[in-house]
């Protein structure tokens, strides 16, 4: 394996694995929070019971995030040498806020999971909330990092200098805020479908069915509200990119020709040496509208980008595709859930609508992999969009492919081990809390 | 504002070590207890460290950030010359993490599952300081060669040498000292408490003698060390505070004076980290062939540093008072 590729494929598992516990990270301890509020507010035991469980599955993902976006911190240096040296002073004010904000949660987490028996009851609630606004706070701050390096600002680019550096304005970079938003979103709809499709599971399995109700319903109202969302959200982005990354833009779209009435390909398998996809259904106008709100005004197409400057496109396409799919397959089941609750509650206890939950439950995290995949494999061959190629950023030691498996080696076991342990959670919930 | 950011880069590093080296030094002790008593050292070692292990490690990503936005050209050469030890580091700081929080999480307290958390959380506690102090001593000790040629000369031998080695071992040694120190002062039975004073004292010859191959290894690799020591004033009292403290806690920790002990071992500590600290600051990273990368030449711009600084403060602002608060409500009562 050629040492480029194999610190590509290093950085891109590495966070690939870590997005997985930030996004649980972030919403969990909103869930928690809600449940705890029951408790306290109505003494019913069951709620106290699902806080109880939830924070300890919490716990072994906490510690999983935490060594994971350590692990970050250095590879961007250890792989990347070259964009630190220039990028660290631009780009570097999220990532010192998100130092103090992931304090702040390391310190409240500490108060709320130890903090049981000898807090007083609000302020241990309070600090259940703190860890979930600075994980959510977290989040947003990191991608706004992202966003820089899609959209860069903050600095002119002058003779291979960058000069005028401003780090606040990097920061609030033209992206941050569609990129936040729509993170945000697939934080709240993939953990909430993957929660409420576990405890569907159970509730069909008539285990704790009154446990698991519980704890479902808090999760599916956040998760449906955010896959509702989602789509609009996802429309802002595709924007952006047109307007910002062209490149990327027609690549998602496999959109070779440019051509007024630019249509939008559903599916098929992009032919790149044809320049043409095969399998696809065409919707002519669509892609005009989605970009300029009319059909007739032609978007660019990869033939007005150079061949050195285009992402590859298949993976882009597919990787798009997919989430696309997703995005509306959790949008129709937020929406009959709706639908459920106000016209038709004797669905809820039905076995084919747990059951349409129990396959959602990986979806939003599918979703959330391919998402990411699209902007950060749709962003090459740049590692700041424009500016910098990627290829010249990498470390010059070689010998990368080792350590790319061995970080593939820790993540599967880590994963292995995660599963593992949630399942025994998951196993002792009946001795645990049925009394 | 430069001096307010590298002061909280000193003071990120200190806090780390005493911190962070207390929380690995919880696992060395344990590696070094024997079968029967282990498992009274693990559960007084979570009572101390499960609510605040996080926090603690937060430490290193502060610094790590400073490094990063402030001093890139420093975070870069690092990142690029200590390639591998860093590696080894992360490696031993996720096993160790990971294998601390399923330990306590797990469901299911089986028999085996448990001995294999154990063990890895023992051996890694001892590998991540030892790679944090190769990674410390390399950083001055001038083996960096950016004109290298081979594979062995720039990435292996930037570290693996006696300096950074005997560094490695001497953080070993006061981390496990610190760990030793603070779990006296944790231990709920005197039975227990005697215990870790043992193991405090053993820790602490362990680290005068490492103290001492690490002089020893410096003449070996032409590192002016003792030079640099005892050649600047703020050095050579940092080094006599420490030795007197030393001296004070062998006295102090029969006497069973909990809190001052604490105290002595933490100002010893961070009077070693001064004494190393000052005597080559301006300097982070040296290089070989004499170029020395300074604070006040490879910063980032103004404004950066500004904006850092500014960040850097009202976070303090923030999170002292809540990590104080933190520290106070968990001192000494059962955890459930
Ligand atoms: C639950 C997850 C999820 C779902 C259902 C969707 N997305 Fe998404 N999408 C993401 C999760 C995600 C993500 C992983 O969170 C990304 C990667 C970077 C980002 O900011 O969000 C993303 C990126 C992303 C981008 C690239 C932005 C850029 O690189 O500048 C576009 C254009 C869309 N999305 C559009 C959509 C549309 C039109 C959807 C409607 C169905 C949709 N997404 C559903
Ligand atoms: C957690 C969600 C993220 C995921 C899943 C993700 C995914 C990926 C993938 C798949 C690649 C490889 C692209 C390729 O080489 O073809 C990559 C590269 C990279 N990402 Fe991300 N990314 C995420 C967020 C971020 C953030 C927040 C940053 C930094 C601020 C970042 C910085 C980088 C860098 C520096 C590279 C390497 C250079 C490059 O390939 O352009 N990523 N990421
Ligand atoms: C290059 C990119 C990234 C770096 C360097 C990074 C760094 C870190 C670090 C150091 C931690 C541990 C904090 C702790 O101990 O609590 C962490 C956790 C976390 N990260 Fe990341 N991260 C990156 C990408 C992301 C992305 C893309 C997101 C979300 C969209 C994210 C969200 C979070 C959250 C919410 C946590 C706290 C939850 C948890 O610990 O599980 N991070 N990250």
């Amino acid at each position: 394996m050629d040492n480029f590729i194999a610190a590509r494929s290093q950085m891109a598992i590495s966070l690939g694995f870590h997005i997985i516990y930030s996004c649980i990270g972030m919403v969990m301890p909103v869930f928690m929070a809600i449940s705890h509020y029951k408790w306290i507010k109505t003494g019913d035991a069951v709620y106290k019971n699902i806080t109880q469980a939830w924070s300890k599955g919490v716990a072994i993902f906490f510690a999983t995030g935490a060594v994971s976006g350590t692990i970050l911190s250095f590879e961007l240096g250890l792989l990347w040498p070259k964009f630190m040296e220039h990028a660290g002073p631009i780009f570097g004010m999220p990532f010192s806020l998100e130092g103090v904000a992931f304090f702040i949660e390391a310190i409240a987490l500490g108060f709320f999971l130890y903090g049981w028996k000898r807090l007083n009851k609000w302020f241990h609630w309070g600090t259940g909330v703190m860890v979930g606004v600075s994980g959510i706070a977290s989040g947003i701050l990191v991608v706004s990092a992202n966003s820089w390096m899609n959209n860069p600002a903050g600095f002119d680019f002058v003779n291979g200098q960058y000069v005028n550096i401003d780090p606040i304005k990097a920061m609030f970079n033209g992206s941050w805020f569609s990129e936040a938003l729509h993170m945000t979103l697939a934080a709240f709809s993939a953990t909430g479908f993957a929660v409420a499709g576990i405890h569907a599971l159970m509730i069909a399995k008539k285990q704790n069915v009154q446990f698991h109700s519980k704890a479902f319903k808090i999760a599916i109202v956040f998760g449906a509200i955010a896959a509702i969302l989602q789509p609009f959200s996802g429309d802002i982005s595709a924007k952006n990119a047109a307007a910002k990354q062209p490149a990327k833009l027609a690549a998602m779209e496999a959109y070779f020709h440019t051509q007024p009435y630019s249509p939008l390909t559903v599916g098929g398998i992009p032919d790149t040496a044809n320049k043409k996809v095969n399998y696809g259904i065409e919707i002519p106008g669509l892609l005009s509208f989605l970009v300029y709100d009319n059909f007739k005004q032609p978007v660019k197409a990869l033939d007005t980008i150079p061949v050195k400057n285009q992402p590859p496109i298949t993976v882009t396409h597919i990787a798009f595709e997919i989430m696309i799919a997703i995005g509306s397959a959790m949008m129709l089941i937020g929406v009959l859930y709706f639908v459920a609750i106000w016209k038709k509650r004797s669905w809820l206890s039905k076995k084919w609508f747990l059951y349409l939950f129990i396959i959602a439950t990986p979806f939003g995290f599918i979703a959330v992999e391919s998402g990411w995949t699209v902007t950060e494999v749709g962003r090459q061959p740049w590692i700041i969009q424009g500016v910098m190629r990627t290829r010249d950023a990498v470390t010059p030691m070689p010998g990368i492919q080792y350590s790319f498996y061995l970080f593939t080696a820790v993540y599967v076991i880590l994963s292995i081990a995660v599963i593992f342990l949630l399942k025994r959670q998951i196993k002792m919930v009946p001795e645990l809390y049925d009394r | 504002m430069l001096y307010i950011v590298i002061s909280f880069l000193f003071l990120a590093i200190v806090l780390y070590f005493l911190l962070g080296g207390a929380d690995f030094g919880a696992g060395i002790i344990e590696l070094f207890t024997s079968e029967k008593n282990k498992s009274r050292t693990r559960k007084t070692s979570y009572q101390a460290i499960g609510p605040i292990w996080e926090a603690n490690h937060m430490w290193l990503i502060i610094a790590v950030v400073i490094m990063f936005v402030a001093f890139p050209t420093m975070y870069s050469t690092m990142c690029t010359y200590l390639h591998i030890p860093l590696l080894i580091m992360l490696m031993g700081i996720t096993a160790r993490g990971t294998a601390f929080a399923f330990r306590n999480y797990d469901a299911i307290k089986g028999e085996n599952t448990q001995r294999i958390y154990n063990n890895v959380f023992v051996y890694s506690s001892f590998i991540t300081p030892l790679f944090l102090g190769i990674i410390a001593g390399s950083a001055i000790s001038r083996q960096i060669d950016p004109g290298a040629t081979s594979f062995t000369d720039a990435y292996i031998f930037s570290w693996l040498n006696y300096f950074s080695v005997a560094v490695g071992l001497f953080t070993v040694a006061l981390s496990g000292y610190l760990a030793a120190i603070y779990l006296i002062g944790e231990a709920d039975n005197d039975h227990d408490a005697r215990r870790f004073i043992i193991k405090a004292k053993a820790m602490n010859i362990l680290a005068v003698v490492f103290g001492g191959l690490v002089f020893i290894a410096s003449e070996i690799e032409h590192i002016r060390l003792a030079h640099w020591i005892f050649g600047n004033p703020v050095s050579l009292i940092a080094v006599i505070a420490a030795s007197i403290s030393l001296i004070a806690s062998w006295v102090l920790i029969n006497k069973g004076k909990r809190k001052i002990i604490r105290i002595g071992a933490g100002f010893q500590v961070t009077m070693i980290l001064l004494a190393v600290g000052y005597m080559h600051y301006p300097y982070l990273v040296m290089i070989k062939g004499g170029q020395n990368l300074s604070m006040f030449a490879y910063h980032a711009p103004e404004k950066t540093i500004n904006v850092l600084g500014w960040g850097l403060l009202l976070g303090s602002l923030l999170i002292l008072p809540s990590l104080f608060y933190l520290y106070y409500s968990f001192q000494k009562k059962e955890i459930v």
